[in-house]
């Protein structure tokens, strides 16, 4: 099966073959490298920009203003902080030109925790993205969904920034993408470039064909009836390995809803969930200061007061000004699977 | 007409001709008078904040004429800043539409009375839309300088901002980005220096000489600095700068120096300032040269300002937005049904 890299390079060549795609670049994104995280290793159109952000981000919205359909790369989320009025510019045109300027663009960059990556390669920026309206926001934690959000980012009319979650690049898919071929070892035999010099190297793409996830729909990835977990990108899969061993040892059921995306998020998938199971954790890996999922507890608060059992709770990151090196302060700081399995547990036996 | 000799054959006015300087006067009164009543606008209450560009009027005006104008990557695309009004009333926007900005009305076409006036965004000169941050728009510059340069056309892409937004870095992104050995960008890049930087005098904050020398920098990219408060000047620096970059595929670096006659903007009285007024100084020209007649150009004054009058009459009747009107256009394929509207509460 292929990884979450592989799975958003091959969105990406489909773009490029097929979705009218004509620039793909950003820091390091054409050859020789093709990314960090080798996402955009062999296409046809990448190329590597200068090391600038926030020129990056520029670019992108006039070449969106000029027609094409851009997809860029921030290497690391943890730099996109020195571009956020151009993630604003962004957002905004569209409604501060009262409709007349689209900006279909793609801007990805890898999030999150989970690869060791201290103080500048760890950072989440979901809540950030979720305050810059007009902007869609979405975050895979599969790589089929990795490869049908990218899908339909590129598809979309409006700017999309796709979080990859860094520690999930390089996990395997339980599903196929269409086209992929079944043997891993065929596939990275295509589209993996080899070591040293990749100068004469060309991918061989799979036929793959099209297949989209649409922006703002949730996935229940595991079906539940006693607890929600509420969850997205690199604690998505940790929620679903946690709900999968409370089933198994009797502990309770857990629904786990992946949200995918973020803005628009899928509010009626979250409210027919906590409907059915009365209590609900989220859990990311953001601070928990003015974290996302609050927005979240506030409006099932608001909305759905008398429906749930016990009260909301928020699991997530420490509000510390970054994450540590050492692998203690990184797993203090962020949500590990013994905190899922803590809080899911607590919030399962509390009371109703 | 005085007798034609060798010198005033080669008086770059008699080379422009009367009938283009009328033009370019005619736009420059226009722009001028838009200006003063967006002024009075704002201090009188039918509107809020003004900024603008009295002073530049010369220079934007050469400017707007020698747009290759249209939509898509074959014409000119432009990324103002907020002091562009003669340059789009050159390429035919109307100064009903920037008193409809001025007084956020409903029928305002630049923004549905979203942002401030002088803000445009017009896709069918493709005029990109103009923030209120003074340097982001060397930025998306780069974007339309890649369409084009990866496209078969003469077309170019054209940004200007002021001396103050040079200190910013994205700047100097542009001046990067437009002169990389495997893609050099076709854009002209203007700067208009009016000496200020809000109340701050770039004189004492820029050490350059000239804003233009930072074209040094680059050894195929040419730099100048053009006294922009002469109309005829500013055409033909443009009109080399223009052809530079329409024929070589590469950037240019145009520095024009302008009179601000009105201040920044409203927040520092947008008061008249003692400086040399371009407009007076082209029609000492005219009239010097007997290319014009003074009552002939005071009769421009007179037409362009009864435009004016009617024009802000009728906005005055037209509707405010509703308020619920902000939801639309937040997403280009319209709000979601579970959006979240109620803003809490």
């Amino acid at each position: 099966m292929a990884n979450m890299a592989q799975a958003i390079r091959m969105a990406l060549h489909y773009g490029e073959q097929n979705l009218g795609v004509t620039e793909i670049f950003g820091e390091d994104v054409g050859p020789p490298l093709g990314g960090v995280f080798t996402a955009t290793q062999g296409l046809e159109r990448s190329w590597n920009s200068p090391l600038d952000e926030r020129g990056i981000v520029g670019a992108a919205l006039g070449l969106a203003w000029a027609g094409a359909r851009p997809v860029v790369e921030i290497q690391f989320v943890d730099y996109i902080f020195n571009a956020i009025d151009l993630l604003k510019l962004c957002a905004n045109g569209h409604w501060a030109s009262g409709g007349r300027y689209k900006a279909p663009m793609v801007l990805m960059t890898p999030t999150g925790s989970g690869i060791h990556g201290a103080m500048y390669h760890s950072h989440s920026f979901d809540s950030i993205a979720s305050k810059i309206h007009g902007m869609k926001v979405v975050c895979p934690s599969t790589p089929l969904d990795a490869y049908g959000l990218m899908l339909s980012a590129i598809k979309s009319d409006d700017p999309v920034l796709y979080l990859k979650p860094k520690a999930l690049m390089r996990a395997k898919g339980a599903e196929l993408i269409p086209g992929e071929p079944a043997d891993e070892k065929i596939l990275h035999e295509m589209i993996d470039a080899p070591l040293g010099d990749r100068s004469q190297w060309k991918a061989k793409w799979p036929t793959l064909t099209d297949y989209s996830v649409p922006l703002g729909k949730a996935k229940v990835s595991h079906p539940g009836e006693g607890l929600t977990l509420v969850t997205h990108g690199r604690m998505a899969p940790v929620c679903l390995d946690v709900a999968r061993r409370f089933a198994a040892e009797g502990r309770g059921s857990v629904e786990v809803l992946d949200l995918r995306s973020l803005i628009p998020y899928d509010w009626e998938a979250v409210k027919a969930s906590v409907r059915k199971t009365g209590r609900v954790v989220f859990v990311n890996e953001e601070t928990e200061i003015s974290n996302f999922a609050e927005h979240l507890i506030r409006r099932l608060v608001d909305e759905m007061f008398y429906e749930l059992k016990v009260r909301p709770r928020l699991l997530a990151g420490k509000a510390c000004p970054g994450i540590g090196l050492s692998p203690n302060l990184e797993y203090f700081t962020q949500p590990q699977t013994a905190d899922v399995e803590r809080v899911a547990a607590e919030a399962l036996a509390e009371a109703a | 007409m005085p007798p034609k000799t060798s010198a005033s054959a080669a008086d770059p006015y008699r080379k422009l001709g009367a009938a283009r300087l009328l033009q370019i006067h005619e736009n420059m009164v226009r722009a001028r008078l838009l200006e003063e009543r967006l002024i009075k606008m704002s201090k009188g209450g039918d509107g809020f904040f003004w900024i603008g560009g009295p002073g530049e009027e010369a220079f934007n005006t050469a400017f707007g004429f020698q747009v290759k104008k249209g939509h898509g990557v074959d014409c000119d695309f432009l990324h103002l800043h907020y002091r562009s009004s003669a340059i789009v009333l050159a390429m035919g926007a109307k100064p009903i539409d920037a008193i409809r900005q001025m007084r956020s009305v409903a029928a305002d076409p630049y923004s549905r009375g979203r942002n401030f006036v002088n803000h445009y965004a017009i896709p069918e000169l493709n005029v990109v839309p103009i923030s209120p941050t003074i340097e982001t728009q060397y930025l998306t510059a780069i974007g339309t300088g890649i369409a084009q340069a990866r496209a078969k056309t003469d077309a170019v892409t054209i940004v200007n901002g002021g001396d103050a937004g040079t200190a910013e870095g994205d700047f100097h992104s542009c001046l990067v980005w437009a002169n990389r050995a495997v893609l050099p960008l076709p854009i002209l890049i203007v700067v208009v220096n009016n000496g200020y930087g809000i109340s701050t005098a770039c004189s004492t904050q820029h050490g350059e000489k000239n804003i233009s020398d930072w074209a040094k920098v680059f050894p195929d990219m040419p730099g100048k600095t053009v006294d922009g408060n002469d109309a005829v000047a500013s055409w033909l620096a443009l009109e080399e700068a223009f052809g530079y970059v329409r024929k070589n595929r590469r950037p240019y670096l145009l520095e024009a120096r302008c009179s601000r006659l009105y201040g920044h903007s409203s927040s520092s009285g947008a008061n008249r300032i003692p400086e040399t007024d371009c407009i007076a100084d082209l029609e000492d020209a005219l009239t010097s040269r007997d290319l014009a007649r003074k009552p002939t150009l005071l009769k421009v004054w007179d037409v362009e300002s009864a435009a004016i009058d009617e024009a802000h009459r009728r906005v005055k009747q037209e509707p405010f937005p509703a308020g619920e009107t902000v939801w639309e256009n937040v997403f280009a394929d319209g709000l979601p049904p579970s959006y979240p509207t109620s803003g809490g509460g």
